[in-house]
């Protein structure tokens, strides 16, 4: 195989792994840029998850199990601003809390529904997101350079990896062009502001939560019924906390963040590819470093060593209106 | 505003956190019945499962051992108003540490291994957490996301060590050699048959007791020294500490060092006590947990004490539910641990404001029947 191709392979290895990432990451942005901290994308994904394969399982179609998964993490964010917005609890506790909950009650309920240790039963064809292939791929294969890159890369990739990179530029729409973000950012910077031109604090973060359980609701679709084909106990395997480290090495950014996904992601294709390779000059890597990579410049990042990461100025503070 | 008596401490630290405790019990109950199965039959199960028998007391007291030292270690963090949730990672590399002593310094007797590897456990513990207590103290990085990175970095760490260094030669599990028999903590069904009692054999060990202990020098440590009272200023209100003249930044990196040291204990009682190796992921979730014990007992080591028997109990008495009931897996245990965390944490104030209404509207009555 050559170089190009090789490369090629990566890439598209990477497109597939970045996409829940980019997902979360995104949900993790609209929720923290409100003020409300989010720890809870694993556990949220992990719900997502299991509701999109179980649902898929009965109905036999992925988009009511995207429904589903949708349903199940939109209530999970109002159960986490139930405790950290309407009773200003506190807010790393309220996700550790629900990514415990989840870890747990995903298995629970599966065992019970299913008797299968957890998992649920295999997809068939008809209830997971097909690849999707571009009009013509199969004609330009052959192309040289520009070929490869449409029919391996672009085309063939399932419609919530498309979604999760339309999401990207969505969000930063949303965000920076409108009232509703302008808002949104408000309450996270300076909610006294926001209360005192007359908006509800209160119901902005609501509705910033609500945003942010849409999309890690698609990403744990994603896990389940594209990428997978059945709900595994604990098949997130740190994946939110990876979105999580992505938005925080994005700067609570869009594009930033999206950019810090796709190299986390790349990370993750490479570390499976560089398994027991030898590296001319440096030897074996050990797949471990690769694997921790993205924690370790995650925390390199937030040490102030590469640019400076400043967090939603009322992140983690609930509002008090008045004494 | 309407008048409000301030609580009494009694409700406040008694019957507030066993109300909602109790929610969450009566939740967990709802999830039960959701499965389809009889949660008082579930109840009964667990309890026979924890202290039915002799040798369950032992298995409970054991993992009891295991929540008193994390749940220590997030309440120590906590007085100085830090979120340390890397317990988890600092217990798995202070268990490194203890099994680094045991392998390499083997010609000791046991006494001065003991000191050793308490000694070991709590720098790398500790070291573990220096990183990010100096990230927070320093450069202004917020410890919770640090800690949680730190946990994956020790996980990817520790497996690098098992697979590549530790892992005796010849051997396909990644896990250390035994430690030399003579260096193993003893089992307390052990002291006691040397004693002439007749016990069920069990994982309980001589960490038990050192958990008792170190609860008490907590106690003393945070009520009754100058650094406990420092470190629970700078936890009240940073601002006010330092025209107190207490630097913030020295004092959260001293509570972050000694709740690394505090998790890595939890080593010796897996490592030193029970597994007598270093296995992959030892650590089992312990030190999350140690969240829910802490914040259960209101980071007061006796109250800690009560929460980690409690969630002993819920350990050992959910693996005889497990064998009991097949729907039931060990997974119900940690949905209640969810569930105690969300409630007890997350909504603690959920109660308060209608408690405080009621036992006002209480008071008042009182107060004006002895007026009159």
């Amino acid at each position: 195989m050559d170089t190009f191709q090789l490369i090629i392979l990566l890439l598209d290895a990477t497109l597939r792994t970045s996409t829940p990432l980019i997902l979360a990451a995104l949900a993790g942005m609209f929720s923290e840029r409100s003020g409300t901290i989010n720890l809870a994308l694993e556990g949220m994904m992990l719900g997502g998850a299991f509701s999109a394969a179980a649902v898929a399982f009965y109905v036999g179609s992925p988009w009511v199990g995207l429904l589903a998964a949708i349903a199940t993490t939109i209530a999970l964010s109002l159960l986490h601003g139930f405790a950290c917005i309407t009773h200003k609890g506190n807010q790393v506790v309220s996700g550790m809390a629900i990514n415990i909950l989840m870890s747990g009650l995903t298995a629970l309920v599966g065992i019970a529904l299913f008797a299968q240790g957890g998992k649920t039963p295999a997809l068939d064809k008809g209830s997971r997101f097909q690849p999707i292939t571009f009009p013509g791929a199969d004609a330009v294969k052959d192309v040289p350079v520009v070929g490869p890159i449409y029919s391996e890369l672009l085309s063939g990739h399932n419609i919530l990896v498309y979604v999760a990179f339309i999401a990207a530029p969505a969000a930063w729409w949303v965000m920076y062009r409108t009232r509703f973000g302008l808002r949104l950012r408000a309450v996270g910077e300076n909610p006294g502001a926001v209360d005192t031109a007359g908006i509800g604090v209160v119901a902005m973060r609501y509705r910033a939560v609500i945003c942010s359980g849409v999309l890690v609701g698609m990403s744990g679709a994603y896990l389940s019924t594209a990428q997978g084909a059945s709900f595994l106990q604990d098949m997130t395997a740190g994946k939110g906390y990876i979105a999580l480290a992505a938005m925080v090495f994005g700067k609570w950014r869009p594009f930033p963040a999206l950019a810090a996904c796709l190299l986390f992601g790349f990370l993750d294709a490479a570390a499976t590819r560089l398994q027991g390779v030898v590296l001319p000059g440096i030897g074996e890597v050990p797949v471990q470093l690769v694997q921790a990579l993205p924690y370790i410049l995650t925390v390199i990042l937030l040490a102030g060593f590469i640019g400076r990461a400043i967090p939603p100025k009322a992140l983690g503070r609930a509002y008090v209106k008045e004494r | 505003m309407s008048k409000t008596v301030e609580l009494p401490r009694w409700i406040d630290v008694g019957a507030l956190p066993l109300l909602n405790l109790l929610l969450a019990l009566v939740v967990s109950g709802l999830v039960v019945l959701a499965i389809g199965e009889n949660p008082v039959e579930v109840v009964e199960i667990l309890l026979y499962g924890a202290f039915g028998y002799e040798e369950a007391w032992g298995y409970t007291l054991y993992y009891t051992t295991n929540f008193i030292f994390t749940g220590l270690a997030f309440a120590v963090a906590f007085h100085c108003g830090l979120f340390n949730i890397g317990a988890e990672g600092q217990a798995y590399v202070g268990g490194l540490g203890v099994t680094l002593a045991a392998l390499y310094l083997d010609f000791l007797p046991f006494p001065i291994m003991l000191v050793v590897a308490m000694f070991a456990a709590m720098i790398f513990g500790a070291a573990w957490a220096y990183i990010p207590a100096y990230l927070q103290a320093r450069r202004g990085s917020h410890v919770v996301i640090t800690t949680i990175m730190f946990n994956f970095i020790a996980s990817s760490l520790m497996v690098y060590l098992l697979v590549n260094v530790l892992r005796p030669e010849g051997s396909m599990t990644p896990e250390s050699e035994q430690i030399a028999e003579h260096l193993r903590l003893p089992f307390i069904h052990d002291i006691a048959g040397a004693l002439g009692i007749e016990m069920a054999s069990s994982p309980l060990n001589l960490s038990f007791v050192y958990a008792i202990v170190i609860s008490v020098m907590v106690w003393l440590f945070i009520w009754h020294t100058r650094w406990g009272y420092a470190i629970r200023t700078v936890g009240a209100n940073a601002v006010a500490a330092t025209y107190a003249g207490l630097e913030p930044g020295r004092f959260i990196i001293i509570a972050m060092m000694i709740s690394g040291a505090l998790s890595s204990f939890m080593a010796l009682n897996e490592v030193m006590g029970v597994q007598h190796r270093l296995l992959i992921d030892f650590t089992a979730g312990y030190g999350f947990v140690g969240i829910a014990v802490a914040l259960m007992g209101r980071n007061h080591p006796f109250g800690i004490f009560l929460a980690a028997l409690l969630f002993g109990m819920l350990y050992q008495g959910g693996a005889e539910l497990s064998f009991e009931i097949p729907t039931i897996s060990n997974d119900m245990v940690v949905v209640i641990q969810g569930l105690v965390i969300l409630f007890t944490g997350a909504m603690e104030h959920m109660f308060r404001p209608r408690v405080t209404k009621i036992y006002t509207a209480w008071r008042l009555r009182q107060d004006a029947g002895e007026a009159a």
